[in-house]
């Protein structure tokens, strides 16, 4: 994190005004030092050998050849590592190095430490494996009835929800299976780190992460350490969304630098990088849904199977998150959703935006669509029809208690005019620069969807974050753990702290396992709420304290006292003093903060097992050319549910850039997996937005409706524009082409081959 | 394997680069020989432009151009981008309009940028999405990035 002091004469930006990133100025510059960045004198580069297949035994490991090479300095299998041979977000089934057998394509198998990466690849090379290849399961549908691939299962979890009446029946059906390939998270900034031995036989860890703390309790556990002596500091972050919550090299770098007494550092390859990290769960989905003739929704049957891959993760939360939003943001009074997250012989999936609402908004959203046409009515107004309210109940029998905004957010989005005219260029059509599309062929569609999710960790997680703000000599220091990954929070912290404290300069302490406790993961739309509310009270306790010592000191009446402008002043207008003057002895709080209890899930998937909720909407035009079946998505309008807004400009910055990562799945993003092996991992044959494939993302409202328990009544707003606007798109497109489109990502055969159906 | 010691002229200095090998990228001797590591690399093979730098005025993927091969030529890093030491006017655009979230890309667009308003003061947007779509950003969307490279441009004609 970096340390910026506001220039003398400019009043600081407050909460609900665009604060600019403390950290920009070192990012234009090219000076802020990202995770790939760092450099020791003394420092070897470590590198990874993975498995090439997806199912195999490992009869034996030879290192020798490795080890006899000039410049290596160490060359480490599972039998080095001292302590758990395991780790996991939730289920500690991952090895930290493969030793008997290999269940992924890219799962390590050794690590090497040499004197420049040249040396390491050659070393990689050298090392000796005898895989015995076996059939890998690649089938999720397979999964349960399979020969169990791992000593847990195949079953990662089952939920089966029923909620309502059982027997109820609607006069009007619709029934549909939809499916949705693996994305990738395709953050910009490879894996990377740098791990330095301690004195004390510990280590010091420099990595990008999401969630510092329990990287450190893992690392610790299968390092044989304890957690004190094992001190994670954030490196610089090139962006996350849900890859960077799993540990990637963390304990390889750590076992290297342990073993051989020097600094060790890593950076993966983009190719590496597509093995090295979860990703978004592949899901097949079948639904049924019941209506009355008047489109009020009877029923909604689900069955969901996730593609859990080779290890956990978080696939037991992300299954919980798909089934329990797997009806959509609507009243629905009777529900039967099972769903299944399994183990196969794939790559490992886990956390990425939106986490298990996004594929379930897809399939529920192509069921409003389809319900609309059996019933002959407008898709706004059947959704207008359902939409959840405050006070309605979830099919997990949850009574939403907090805001739900939806038919404000609906309506926002869905009557927003739209700026999207015909294209003018032929850069502008389907298709691009290659010229290829037939102007009088292309077809325009357009469509609204609605998605919501949970924000903050849900089912009884004992949740909270940890900050600590020390006052001296008129300057705020603000200690958080929370990992800086691009959103902003440090934006954000210094915003708090100046709006509680009227301070001017606010700076901000690096975030290390060290010096301040756990600030959980920057992940769950979760930050602003839990780190932004530690900041508050860490703030305010110290606000307390401070005007609680003036007013013993000077003999005044401490409910007289504010701070505000860089000053103490009493409200009567008799006592003024300057804060630099009365923090010379620095005043500091430490404060843990919690949201409020929630309940697991019992056997019928029902319980309060959630804290809040967010909504948005995302109203797609797009252009079809159906002779290629190439799309171009023309133009997106959203609006959101954010309680409040704290720092606008941010907030439009996740809204667009949420979307652009909903436009890729719909239209772009597969990480494809034939028989267990990824086919594209590099970034010319895996497809992300650029800026001429991305639309402009009209902002149609954010809708502020305070949030009662959220801190400033701010709701996260990192993951909702991921959620609605691939289904959005995806209506759009079944809107210009007729066609059913049961699958994202669209692809270009999907459109094109139907078309030319006789 | 190591060649002669050769010269890069980066950012308006003359670097020694001794003990090279032939191979290295441009990139890398950049990042890891001459300790200028505001050029990023997230691809390895020219489809991100986090890397790009300008040789001689021109924007290329410093990844996939041999360092050897910029011997006797100009090359500008984000870290030249403001010899003043100042920032520049694409850099002061980008952190006012928001532009920046967790910044891996930005050096490369920021170089992309100044390359394409040295080119054409007054792009239209199409013009601009085009000059930026070798340059991948996974965070914003692109759209502050369009808000910032209008607010350059304003800049960079009112200073000329």
């Amino acid at each position: 994190m970096t340390d910026t002091r506001v220039e003398a004469g400019t009043r600081p930006p407050r909460l609900g005004e665009s604060a600019p990133r403390p950290d920009g100025t070192p990012k234009v510059a090219g000076s802020f030092a990202f995770s790939s960045d760092l450099w020791h004198d003394r420092m070897l580069w470590g590198g990874t050998l993975r498995s090439p297949h997806p199912s195999a035994r490992i009869r034996s490991i030879d290192i020798g050849p490795a080890v006899a090479l000039a410049g290596v300095h160490a060359v480490l299998t599972a039998a080095d590592v001292p302590g758990s041979p395991t780790y996991g977000l939730e289920h500690s089934d991952q090895p930290v190095l493969a030793s008997d057998v290999v269940r992924y394509e890219g799962e390590p198998v050794a690590v090497v430490a040499a004197d420049h990466p040249a040396t390491v690849r050659r070393a990689l090379e050298a090392i000796v494996v005898d895989y015995e290849p076996t059939d890998p399961l690649v089938d999720p549908l397979q999964a349960e009835a399979a020969d169990p691939i791992h000593p847990d299962g195949n079953l990662i979890r089952r939920i089966h929800l029923r909620h309502g009446d059982q027997g109820a029946v609607g006069e009007v059906q619709v029934e549909g299976t939809y499916e949705v390939g693996m994305q990738d998270q395709a953050f910009l900034g490879p894996e990377s780190g740098l791990a330095v031995p301690a004195e004390d036989g510990g280590v010091d860890l420099f990595v990008a992460t999401q969630w510092l703390h329990v990287d450190r309790d893992q690392v610790a556990a299968c390092l044989g350490l304890e957690p004190e002596r094992v001190r994670l500091t954030l490196a610089g972050v090139g962006g996350a969304f849900g890859a960077r919550e799993d540990l990637s090299l963390h304990v390889h770098l750590c076992l290297l630098a342990l073993h051989t007494g020097r600094p060790v550092k890593m950076v993966y390859s983009r190719e590496e990088s597509f093995h090295g990290h979860v990703h978004r769960h592949p899901a097949r989905m079948w639904y049924r849904h019941h209506a009355d003739r008047d489109g009020r929704l009877v029923r909604v049957e689900a069955r969901l199977v996730l593609d859990g891959g080779a290890y956990a993760s978080s696939s037991s939360a992300v299954i919980a998150n798909a089934t329990c939003f797997a009806a959509g943001p609507y009243r629905v009074p009777s529900a039967d959703i099972d769903g299944a997250v399994v183990r196969t012989n794939n790559p490992p999936c886990g956390a990425m935006r939106g986490f298990g609402a996004v594929q379930t908004c897809f399939a529920h959203e192509a069921q409003m669509d389809r319900l609309a046409d059996a019933l002959g009515m407008d898709p706004v107004e059947l959704r207008r029809r359902n939409v959840l309210a405050t006070g309605d109940r979830l099919v997990t029998g949850q009574v939403i208690v907090g805001t739900a905004p939806v038919a404000e957010v609906l309506d926002a989005c869905a009557e927003h005019p739209s700026a999207a005219a015909l294209a003018a260029d032929p850069m502008s059509l389907p298709g691009g620069a290659g010229r290829t599309a037939d102007a009088g062929h292309v077809r325009r569609g357009e469509a609204v969807a609605l998605g919501f999710k949970n924000l903050l960790f849900s089912e009884g997680f004992d949740d909270s974050s940890a900050a600590v703000c020390r006052i001296e000599d008129g300057v705020a220091t603000v200690t958080c753990a929370c990992a800086e990954v691009g959103q902003g929070f440090v934006t954000l912290a210094q915003q708090i702290a100046r709006e509680v404290l009227g301070v001017s300069e606010v700076l901000l302490a690096p975030a290390e396992t060290a010096t301040v406790g756990s600030a959980g993961s920057t992940s769950a739309s979760r930050q602003t709420w839990m780190s932004g509310g530690a900041v508050q009270a860490a703030c305010e306790e110290v606000r307390h304290r401070l005007l609680r010592r003036v007013a013993e000191s000077y003999g005044v009446d401490v409910d007289e006292l504010v701070l505000a402008d860089d000053r103490v002043v009493s409200l009567g207008g008799d006592f003024e003093a300057d804060l630099t003057a009365v923090t010379t002895v620095p005043v500091e709080a430490e404060v843990e903060f919690h949201h409020a209890p929630t309940q697991p899930l019992d056997e019928d998937g029902q319980g309060d097992a959630h804290v809040s909720f967010a909504f948005a909407a995302h109203r797609a035009i797009v252009d079809v050319d159906p002779d290629l079946g190439l799309v171009k998505v023309v133009e997106l309008t959203t609006s959101q549910d954010v309680g409040r807004v704290l720092n606008p400009l941010q907030a439009v910055g996740q809204l667009e850039g949420g979307a652009a990562q909903g436009v890729g799945l719909a239209v772009m993003e597969e990480v494809q997996v034939q028989d267990g092996r990824i086919r594209n991992a590099s970034f010319t044959d895996y497809l992300i937005p650029t800026a001429l494939d991305m639309p402009p993302v009209e902002v149609a409202a954010l809708i502020e409706q305070p949030e009662p328990g959220a801190p400033f009544g701010a709701k996260g707003i990192g993951e909702p524009p991921s959620i609605s606007s691939t289904a959005a798109v995806v209506a759009a497109i079944r809107h210009a082409t007729g066609l059913d489109l049961e699958r994202a990502p669209v692809r270009p055969a999907d459109i094109a081959l139907a078309e030319a159906r006789p | 394997m190591s060649a002669d010691p050769y010269v890069l002229r980066v950012n308006g200095r003359d670097h020694e680069v001794p003990d090279a090998h032939l191979g290295e990228s441009l990139l890398w001797v950049l990042r890891e020989r001459l300790g200028l590591p505001g050029s990023k690399n997230a691809c390895e093979e020219g489809e991100c432009g986090s890397c790009s730098v300008q040789v001689d005025g021109e924007l290329v993927c410093s990844c996939l151009v041999l360092a050897a091969s910029a011997v006797g030529r100009e090359v500008i890093t984000i870290e030249g981008l403001a010899p003043d030491g100042e920032l520049a006017d694409v850099q002061r655009a980008f952190v006012e309009a928001g532009a920046v979230q967790c910044g891996f890309c930005t050096p490369g667009l920021l170089m992309a940028v100044d390359t394409l308003l040295d080119a054409d003061p007054s792009p239209d947007e199409l013009t601009v999405r085009e000059a930026i779509s070798g340059n991948l950003c996974r965070c914003t969307g692109y759209g502050r990035i369009l808000a910032a490279v209008e607010i350059a441009a304003d800049l960079r004609r009112e200073a000329s």
